[in-house]
């Protein structure tokens, strides 16, 4: 199910601005990446890359490789909606579909792409729930708006949502930075149960968070103001956070700057 | 000079403006409020007493000049055939224009020329969509006048205000829920169906009904397109047809008490129908909001 993701020379622009830069680097399949750096520095940008949600937004475009398997994302002819199908996401704030119940959220990536029987979609809306670790809780109220939920358990049912699809790759930008401590850890236990199955990258502000559920950490910095982001170093997250090889990226998990 | 220091009371010159402003605010309400309800009063007041089953069910065939009795049923049947059609024509194409400029126009040339004509078009005078529909359906092409005539000119002046105020709410759709959506790998088409527009169903009801509303009172229109007459003709394709803004305005013109009787009927069956038709669409919106299933 996991997939490896290499990523070769990537820039990526907001019209004529550049805001990353030769980004080159290889994604583990069934481990967790963590992107580290200081706001604005592309982290979410190069994130959205991966699965082509970057060109969504007016003037942006990418130039450069991004291979899932040998498979060129962004190569003649490939479908962005099947990348994005392969290549699954949750947002930093919690966003279900306001006028959706619990079922028709998690439901939702399989009903809007086709038709399925409704045994089949109470099956996979179960085990997608069960695997974010909210099926417990809403079981009882699976007709419910999915908005009448906590922050946290929205949060999982985005996930559900999106593992209900069963995607290669997990990507998740900033998915706790709206939450509480106590959802936050419920998320971050659910991203080590789900690396298991998954490929996932997580974006994150928080280096204790980083260094508690990733395997690899890849720290990004800018230059200045303007400039575009680059990548500074990408290692084992013990390596990263004990002894890292650049001053950039001791400096900042010390918290010199950032 | 004292350095006064720590927390101290209203002083006397903010209580006084506020006060004022206090005043000035519940005064403008009362101005605002006073014509609303002298002009719902006085309709209700002229137009109860001939609201009966006779005035509903009958039309104003062979009714002498100076007989009492007659009905609108004509006008009624009109005006629900005219602005249903009006909007089976403005609703679609309202909508899919305002899905247009807010989903695919990204504020180009296009989006940018569409928005200007749509801005134009609010503001043209109810007559000149009769006007054109009168020289160009009926007078180019020879068709007859009819309700769907009517219905012609009515759309032109609902389209604008669907675009509008559907616009408007499909704008207020959060970017984050279409990105969900393109996240889960669904197509953009899709996402607009299912996300996007059902999010905003309730703004662009409401939309609709202003825009229907707008159009149901209009009379200038109709009298260039529908013509007026005094029997029921159930058919909007062919034929004179009537309309209650016109059956008002038919009726106040004539010299009897029992005809003027007749438009204040006439008139408050017409408010009667567009309140109607309000509470309908908040049935419907009720119905269908993620509220009424928490």
């Amino acid at each position: 199910m996991a997939k490896q993701i290499e990523v070769a020379g990537l820039d990526a622009y907001y019209g004529s601005h550049k805001a990353i830069e030769g980004i080159s680097m290889t994604i583990e399949p069934r481990s967790v990446t963590a992107f580290i750096g200081p706001s604005g520095c592309g982290k979410s940008t190069f994130l959205r890359t991966l699965n082509r949600m970057h060109e969504v937004i007016p003037g942006a475009r990418v130039v450069g490789k991004v291979r899932l398997e040998e498979q060129d994302l962004y190569g003649a002819g490939v479908d962005p909606v099947s990348v994005r199908r392969t290549i699954g996401m949750v947002f930093q704030r919690p966003n279900p579909f306001p006028t959706m119940s619990i079922f028709d959220n998690v439901a939702a990536g399989l009903r809007l792409n086709g038709r399925h029987s409704r045994s089949e979609l109470e099956g996979v809306v179960e085990e997608s729930l069960k695997g974010a670790n909210l099926w417990n809780e809403v079981k009882d109220r699976l007709n419910k708006p999915g908005a009448g939920l906590s922050g946290g358990q929205q949060q999982r049912l985005c996930i559900a949502r999106a593992i209900a699809v069963r995607p290669q790759v997990l990507l998740m930008d900033e998915p706790c930075s709206a939450l509480d401590p106590i959802s936050t850890l419920a998320i971050e236990d659910l991203i080590s149960q789900l690396k298991q199955d998954y490929t996932i990258v997580i974006v994150t502000h928080n280096m204790q968070q980083a260094a508690r559920v990733s395997d690899r950490t890849a720290f990004f910095n800018l230059a200045a103001q303007g400039q575009p982001g680059k990548l500074v170093e990408m290692d084992e997250t013990s390596k990263i956070f004990t002894n890292p090889a650049e001053k950039a990226t001791e400096d900042y998990i010390t918290g010199r700057f950032g | 000079m004292t350095v006064q220091t720590g927390i101290q009371p209203i002083s006397a010159v903010r209580r006084v403006k506020d006060r004022l402003v206090q005043v000035l605010v519940y005064l403008a309400f009362a101005l605002a409020v006073i014509p609303l309800v002298s002009v719902l009063w006085l309709v209700v007041k002229n137009g109860i007493g001939r609201l009966d089953m006779e005035f509903l069910t009958h039309s104003m065939r062979n009714i002498g000049a100076r007989d009492a009795g007659g009905g609108a049923y004509h006008a009624i049947i009109g005006t629900l055939e005219q602005v249903l059609l009006a909007s089976l024509i403005a609703v679609p194409i309202g909508l899919l224009t305002a899905v247009y400029l807010v989903e695919y126009g990204e504020g180009g040339r296009l989006s940018r020329t569409i928005s200007f004509f749509v801005d134009v078009m609010t503001g043209v005078p109810s007559v000149v969509s009769g006007l054109f529909v009168l020289a160009f359906w009926i007078l180019v092409l020879g068709m007859p006048f009819s309700g769907f005539a009517g219905a012609l000119a009515l759309s032109i002046l609902m389209m604008p205000v669907v675009v509008r105020s559907a616009e408007e709410m499909l704008r207020l759709v959060p970017g984050e829920l279409r990105e969900a959506s393109y996240a889960l790998g669904v197509p953009k088409w899709r996402t607009i169906v299912k996300v996007v527009l059902p999010t905003a169903f309730t703004g662009i009801v409401t939309g609709v009904m202003l825009a229907v509303a707008r159009v149901a009172g209009e009379t200038a229109p109709l009298l260039l397109t529908v013509f007026i007459t005094d029997s029921i003709n159930n058919d909007p394709f062919n034929g004179p047809q009537m309309g209650l803004p016109l059956y008002v305005f038919d009726q106040a013109g004539r010299p009897t008490d029992t005809a003027i009787d007749r438009a204040w009927t006439g008139a408050l069956t017409l408010i009667l129908i567009v309140m109607l038709l309000n509470l309908v669409a908040r049935l419907i919106t009720w119905w269908r909001s993620p509220a009424r299933r928490r």
